[in-house]
């Protein structure tokens, strides 16, 4: 089966991010980027699904500037056959994501979409769901494990109260979270062999869907800082102090 | 303009997700109407009709709703999404499951986590880990928000008398279906509602070692839990996370034990009221939001503390 896994560039994880002076959003000017974090294992997945024999094809798309073709070589790298580089200036919001990766879905016609359960920036999750919603498929999210057989996909899932299990016909959508699998690092000859992997690239607006903007962000603040706390010596110091200057023991 | 809060619960009661959810909504205009899709959930329906602010309560009862998959709760809500100009779900995975698929089939952008009401279109939320709190408007003819719990002070659920009334439930889609559960049991309090969470990270070694913190946490009637650098050491389950890609709480005593204090740690507990950090390294991150900061190898002074408490 062919799989679709659609990853996202973002601000790398370590990087502590700053809001901008001008309160509009966070400095970007210079920031190391990177393939979001749960996309990485999106990705991984995949490439393990292949390893099984259980995928046979693994296309992998990004929507975003010129710069997210890096990421996909990443991917390209880590294992998929080929990139789809869906390019726009803007950032695109959550629903109009899921807008035209419906429309990918209908070209590709793969039997399973993976997704990251988020991205590290927007922090949503949603994108997964609504294209589940949009395309009337059947989602797991926040998947643990993913097996395949018969046609269907058995998904564990990592709930509040500890783990769920629900079985999906195919096609389906499946959202990946922490512990599904450790992404690999890409080898060197990988690394070049991606260099002659296709990348197709095509403008959003040639799309033909729609991507207008639903929400505005009026401002982006700095969090409230907590107050400077004190260094206590010992554990009696500590008990003494939560029982009588904090009151909460 | 009325508001629908999809309620959490588990067919015997509503999780506590329901009562801040339901504060959110109370702070919009209009009326709060609150939808219980379940199994023999009439009991959760009565429990809720008397929480604060409530106009009505529907319940829409039928087997395929005892495990709730999130295609279902699309379908049920969908049928009676006109009426409402709200829509709101806890950002628990349980309304994370659904709530975006309710706002892509209404053609909506769904405002995810909030964490204020500034009015009936505008809010807060964190972003970026909690790094930078954004305040989006929502030009979408209807809402469709997820509450962060952390956010608002649950309604009282006592002195409110709406009327409990039940709707049809929709068919079963079919596309997911539910297969079973292994939940973890626990005497302790859950982690997103305890007023004290003693937490381990990456220096606790072992998993073996987080009894220490299981007697702690018994002493002071506290939730455990852990970074995820703990989590992916193997230490805990992932339901033990706390952080940006696990649980968000604000107890009134976090104790953070040998966790140094990522950003995405600190994402998911900076808000608690009190924070407590032991751990040997004095550089480590988690001391910047500690009001008491002990630099100590934790294996000397937790057994300590669990003797002085």
């Amino acid at each position: 089966m062919k799989i679709l896994v659609a990853i996202k560039r973002v601000i790398d994880a370590n990087v502590k991010v700053r809001v901008n002076a001008e309160n509009t959003g966070v400095e970007t000017a210079n920031v190391k980027m990177s393939m979001n974090p749960f996309c990485e294992i999106a990705v991984e997945e995949a490439v393990r699904l292949k390893e099984q024999g259980v995928a046979t094809e693994i296309v992998a798309v990004s929507i975003g500037p010129q710069q997210a073709q890096e990421t996909l070589r990443t991917a390209l790298a880590l294992g998929a056959d080929k990139a789809i580089l869906v390019k726009s200036d803007d950032d695109l919001e959550s629903l109009a994501v899921a807008k035209v990766l419906k429309n990918i879905v209908e070209k590709e016609e793969p039997q399973m979409v993976l997704l990251g359960k988020q991205s590290i920036d927007s922090d949503n999750n949603q994108t997964g769901q609504m294209l589940g919603a949009l395309l009337g498929w059947g989602q797991g999210t926040f998947a643990s494990e993913v097996k395949v057989a018969d046609g269907k996909a058995q998904v564990t899932r990592e709930i509040d109260g500890g783990l769920q299990t629900v079985e999906l016909g195919l096609p389906a959508i499946v959202t990946t979270d922490l512990r599904l699998n450790e992404p690999r690092f890409a080898s060197l000859p990988n690394i070049m062999k991606a260099k002659r992997k296709p990348l197709e690239e095509i403008a959003v607006a040639d799309l033909g869907v729609d991507v207008a903007p639903r929400t505005e962000t009026l401002k982006v603040a700095n969090p409230p800082a907590r107050q400077e706390g004190i260094k206590v010596e010992t554990v009696a110091e500590l008990v003494e102090k939560l029982k009588n200057e904090a009151k909460v023991i | 303009m009325t508001t629908l809060v999809i309620a959490e619960h588990n067919n015997e009661q509503a999780q506590a997700s329901t009562f801040t959810t339901i504060a959110a909504a109370n702070q919009l205009s209009g009326d709060t109407v609150v939808l219980v899709a379940g199994h023999n959930c009439q009991t959760v329906g009565e429990q809720i009709a008397k929480a604060e602010g409530i106009a009505k309560v529907l319940v829409a009862d039928a087997e395929h709703f005892s495990n709730l998959v999130a295609e279902d709760v699309e379908k049920l809500v969908i049928s009676i999404a006109e009426d409402y100009s709200h829509i709101l779900a806890p950002a628990s995975t349980f309304g994370k499951n659904f709530a975006p698929r309710v706002a892509a089939n209404l053609d909506v952008q769904q405002i995810s986590d909030i964490t204020k009401v500034e009015s009936d279109d505008t809010f807060e939320r964190p972003v970026y880990a909690g790094n930078a709190i954004a305040t989006v408007k929502s030009n979408d003819s209807k809402k469709v928000i997820t509450v962060r719990s952390t956010g608002f002070d649950a309604v009282a659920q006592e002195g409110g008398s709406a009327s409990v009334e039940s709707i049809s439930a929709t068919d079963h889609v079919g596309t997911a279906n539910y297969v079973g559960e292994e939940l973890t049991v626990s005497e302790r309090p859950e982690l997103t509602s305890a007023r004290v969470i003693v937490s381990g990270g990456r220096g606790m070694g072992s998993g073996e070692n987080f009894e220490m913190l299981e007697t702690l946490a018994d002493k002071l009637g506290a939730a455990v839990g852990a970074s995820r650098a703990a989590v992916d050491a193997g230490f805990v389950p992932n339901d033990y996370q706390v952080g940006q890609t696990g649980k968000i709480v604000a107890p009134e005593l976090y104790i953070a034990v040998g966790i140094s204090g990522a950003i995405q740690h600190l994402a998911g507990m900076k808000d608690s009221k009190v924070i407590v950090a032991i751990n040997k390294d004095e550089e480590a991150p988690i001391f910047q939001v500690a009001d008491y900061g002990l630099v100590a190898d934790l294996f000397k002074v937790i057994p300590e503390l669990n003797e002085a408490l």
